[in-house]
């Protein structure tokens, strides 16, 4: 035995096996049979594709064990379609794998690589056509044509340039002005503290400026104000926050100071609110601190008191922005 | 010559005197791929971008991509008289009004899941296999970028109807944008048209949706596929089968019956989702508006794992110079989507750096056989399934009676020690099966049958492997580690010497393996 490694050789290609159909002509016709039942199958599937579209009614339905109530129309228009096109793909797949050659075939991989030859021809080509065109020796085109191309290129930005506004101010403002009453939302009615039981929550936006009937998405946006109504004594607040409630009754924004959803779950005997996008976790009784989650910082809170007539009312807009953060947002 | 033949053979000289196509089929129809159940998946990824071709434009012609405000008058009793956009209208209209409408809604958003899934489950088939290695680096890239925008695509897509559920997932990208230093505020007020929502988000959305990225996809995948035509398949390494050389079935006919069979089996099973399984039913969110989220929101599984990332990073918001930095939103939602994609699409050149191996590779590796690059591979799945569990908290909590915060803190505890132990665990793995193999090639197969010795001892009988199966278990090449000298060849200290200490490790950790047998091994044992 020699001291040269010696490693196990490539038997090659194993022997081609006959299949059942290459041997007897029985089995091959019944290879073929079955493929255009499969095909038949996917005629029938048609069929009841268009018996379904043309002749089953919308608003029929049927009630199907583990799927439930289904819409008989829908249903059988989709498994019509399935069966159409599925049957076609088996049918195809069968007859290949059952009648078609089964010989494997070598095909040989050439290299990717050029030639040297052509690779040199490629590259005096290529510099002789920069030679001709004097891209090396006029330098005053070279730099005169950099300077035009740079410049045309920035008219497409310049053109984005209307895609929007400038942002202005308009991240730090809201429709909550000082006296601005708050109303329901739904119904847009002014709320009075008595309608709130201890424990209550309700959504509300400010009044409606005069002469608009409606709250437009970009106000409730940034408007969005949560009540919630506790027993005085279990507020955690300092002095100025705790004026800022009204007998137990304390308001935040409902739009969550990470990336904007609505905080719209509270939990009554922790007295937490849980925003259900990535469930940062307010303590409503410390003026909404994180207790928990991703989010840095408390919700905004509104100062409210009541008017003349006993309805609830904005003391002052809100002293910070509301929603998620933006790069001047502490400037 | 039949009446037949002679039409046929007039058509194609009437062509091929035009366009001189004959020489170039004679040799394409007759082109080999090699045959393996693992290379339909990026079969699966190109039907299914067909079906949502097919399906989308079909979409097209009943969507109204528009925030102007209606009342609803349709045909759902539930929400007649509610305000809604008109976009939201038209995606009802569609799921009751067209027939055939949600058959096809539902097609689009199944063939969209599944496109997206064939598409990591295909790549997960090339990196674990190395099929990207030299010469196929671009392609890899260009499957890295479809990767991204298909998911892109996806979001976009989903974001179109502006249901309840799908304004929450804009209104999150929104933030994100925001919260790119600088000037992402205004990056913001530039894609949205102002504040948010605004009222032309949709549109924009849209043109995107059905155009530009799509305009994308069409190209990038033609290149794809040109690439793999012309530089030819990859083959599974086995008897007769060669680095010269592809052995499979022809085109025609095999392939075209069995390719063509399988997009309408892919084409079958998406319709067959879309008929009894709902998907997306956008008639239960209602339409969007700022002050109300559905509870258990949750996005399209691909999103899942940006949104799990979000969820359990840390509140972390500096101001710095009198500026924000929201870096709970930037490290999940940006940088480290950044750096897992920018990592992945470098990936060929990193491990040839590693490696030295400038080489081309046309069989494909066995994954027990490079146990390094299959243990990375792996950790990095676990990085993302962790994630993405994270991403599924608040329905695990509720389904499976947990708390929110143990799950949370699960995360992000695992998020940190799960992948490390994983590239352990998967890299010893990969040596014992290693192990195993040489055992077989050494000692043959157990039979199951016990055979008592002339002594009273009893045996286990073995039975030789097959010859087909020893060269399966020991052709790949077994590769000392880089060679790379501090010193050069005057003694004097190279530059850069922390790289190339660090790619000294690398290569070493790389190149570790169990020594396949040789027939050397094998004589020895017969010899006793």
């Amino acid at each position: 035995m020699s001291n040269e490694i010696e490693l196990i050789k490539d038997p090659g290609l194993p022997e081609h096996k006959l299949r059942q159909s290459d041997i007897d002509p029985k089995a091959a016709d019944r290879a073929e049979r079955q493929v255009a039942i499969l095909f038949g199958l996917s005629a029938l599937g048609t069929v009841l594709f268009i018996y379904s579209y043309l002749f089953i009614s919308t608003d029929l339905f049927v009630f199907i064990p583990l799927m439930g109530e289904q819409n008989v129309h829908q249903l059988l228009l989709g498994l019509g379609f399935a069966a159409a096109l599925l049957f076609i793909g088996l049918g195809a797949v069968h007859w290949a794998k059952t009648l078609m050659p089964d010989h494997e075939v070598i095909a040989y991989r050439h290299e990717l690589r050029s030639p040297d030859i052509d690779r040199e021809e490629f590259v005096t080509t290529a510099k002789e056509g920069a030679a001709a065109a004097g891209l090396g020796r006029r330098s005053l085109i070279k730099r005169s044509l950099g300077l035009s191309l740079g410049l045309v290129g920035l008219s497409p930005i310049l053109l984005l340039g209307d895609l929007g506004p400038l942002p202005g101010n308009a991240l730090r403002t809201t429709s909550w002005k000082a006296g601005t009453r708050l109303v329901t939302d739904p119904g847009d009615r002014p709320i009075r503290p008595e309608d709130l039981e201890v424990g209550a929550v309700a959504q509300t936006l400010p009044e409606l400026a005069p002469g608009k009937d409606h709250h437009s998405l970009n106000d409730i946006a940034k408007d969005a104000v949560l009540l919630i109504r506790l027993r005085p004594e279990e507020f955690n607040l300092d002095a100025e926050r705790l004026s800022w409630t009204y007998q137990g009754i304390i308001a935040f924004s409902k739009i969550c100071s990470h990336m904007g959803c609505a905080v719209a779950l509270y939990e009554q005997t922790t007295k937490h609110l849980l925003c259900p996008c990535h469930q940062s976790t307010f303590d409503v009784t410390r003026a909404a601190k994180v207790i928990f989650g991703p989010s840095a910082r408390p919700l905004p809170q509104l100062a409210i008191t009541v008017d003349a007539e006993g309805f609830l009312i904005a003391q002052a807009p809100f002293n910070e922005p509301v929603g998620p953060s933006f790069w001047e947002r502490s400037a | 010559m039949s009446a037949r033949e002679r039409i046929a053979g007039n058509v194609a000289s009437y062509v091929d005197d035009r366009t001189g196509a004959a020489a170039w089929m004679k040799k394409n129809l007759k082109k080999v791929f090699p045959d393996h159940w693992s290379f339909m998946l990026g079969e699966i990824a190109l039907y299914s971008f067909v079906i949502l071709l097919l399906s989308g434009t079909f979409l097209t012609f009943w969507f109204d991509p528009s925030m102007r405000e209606v009342v609803y008058e349709g045909a759902y009793v539930p929400l007649q008289g509610v305000e809604m956009s008109a976009a939201y209208a038209s995606a009802l209209e569609i799921s009751f009004e067209v027939r055939g409408g949600l058959l096809m809604r539902q097609i689009h958003h199944w063939s969209a899941l599944i496109f997206i899934a064939s598409i990591v489950v295909h790549l997960m088939r090339v990196f674990f296999t190395g099929a990207f290695r030299k010469p196929r680096e671009f392609n890899w890239i260009l499957g890295v970028g479809l990767l991204t925008l298909a998911i892109v695509e996806g979001f976009l897509g989903y974001s179109l109807p502006d249901d309840l559920l799908s304004g929450t997932g804009v209104r999150i990208a929104h933030a994100i944008i925001q919260a790119i230093p600088v000037i992402g505020t205004f990056l913001a007020f530039f894609a949205f048209g102002g504040e948010f929502p605004g009222f032309i988000f949709i549109p924009r959305v849209y043109i995107v949706h059905v155009l530009i990225l799509p305009g994308i996809f069409l190209a990038l995948i033609t290149v794809h596929l040109m690439l793999v035509w012309y530089q030819k398949h990859t083959q599974y390494p086995g008897p007769g089968r060669t680095e010269k050389n592809v052995v499979g079935y022809s085109l025609m006919p095999i392939y075209m019956a069995k390719a063509g069979g399988f997009f309408f089996i892919v084409f079958g099973i998406t319709a067959l989702l879309g008929a009894v399984a709902s998907i997306n039913p956008l008639w239960l969110y209602g339409p969007y508006t700022p002050g109300q989220v559905t509870a258990g929101s949750q996005p399209d599984w691909y999103m899942g794992w940006l949104d799990g990332l979000v969820r359990m990073a840390p509140p972390l918001e500096p101001v710095i110079f009198g500026y924000t930095l929201s870096l709970n939103i930037l490290i999940p939602g940006l940088i480290i989507p950044g750096i897992i994609f920018t990592g992945m699409a470098l990936y060929p050149f990193i491990e040839q750096w590693i490696t030295g191996d400038k080489r081309e590779h046309h069989i494909l590796d066995r994954p027990r056989n490079a146990p390094n690059r299959t243990a990375l591979g792996v950790m990095s799945l676990t990085f993302m399934l962790v994630a993405l569990i994270n991403g599924g908290n608040d329905l695990i909590a509720t389904n499976f009676d947990l708390s929110i915060n143990q799950i949370m803190w699960f995360s992000r505890i695992g998020i940190i020690v799960l992948p490390p132990l994983a590239f352990i665990i998967t890299k010893r793995l990969c040596l014992s099966l290693q192990r195993a193999d040489r055992e077989l090639v050494l000692h043959g197969r157990e039979t199951g049958r016990l055979v008592m010795m002339p002594s009273g001892e009893f045996v286990e009988v073995h039975e030789p492997i097959s010859p087909e199966k020893a060269w399966l278990l020991t052709q790949h090449e077994q590769n000392a580690p880089l060679e790379l000298a501090d010193v050069d060849q005057r003694g004097v200290r190279r530059p850069g010497l922390i790289k190339s200490k660090l790619r000294k490790r690398f290569a070493v950790a790389h190149a570790e393996q169990v020594a396949k047998p040789t027939l050397n091994d094998v004589h020895e044992l017969e010899g006793h």
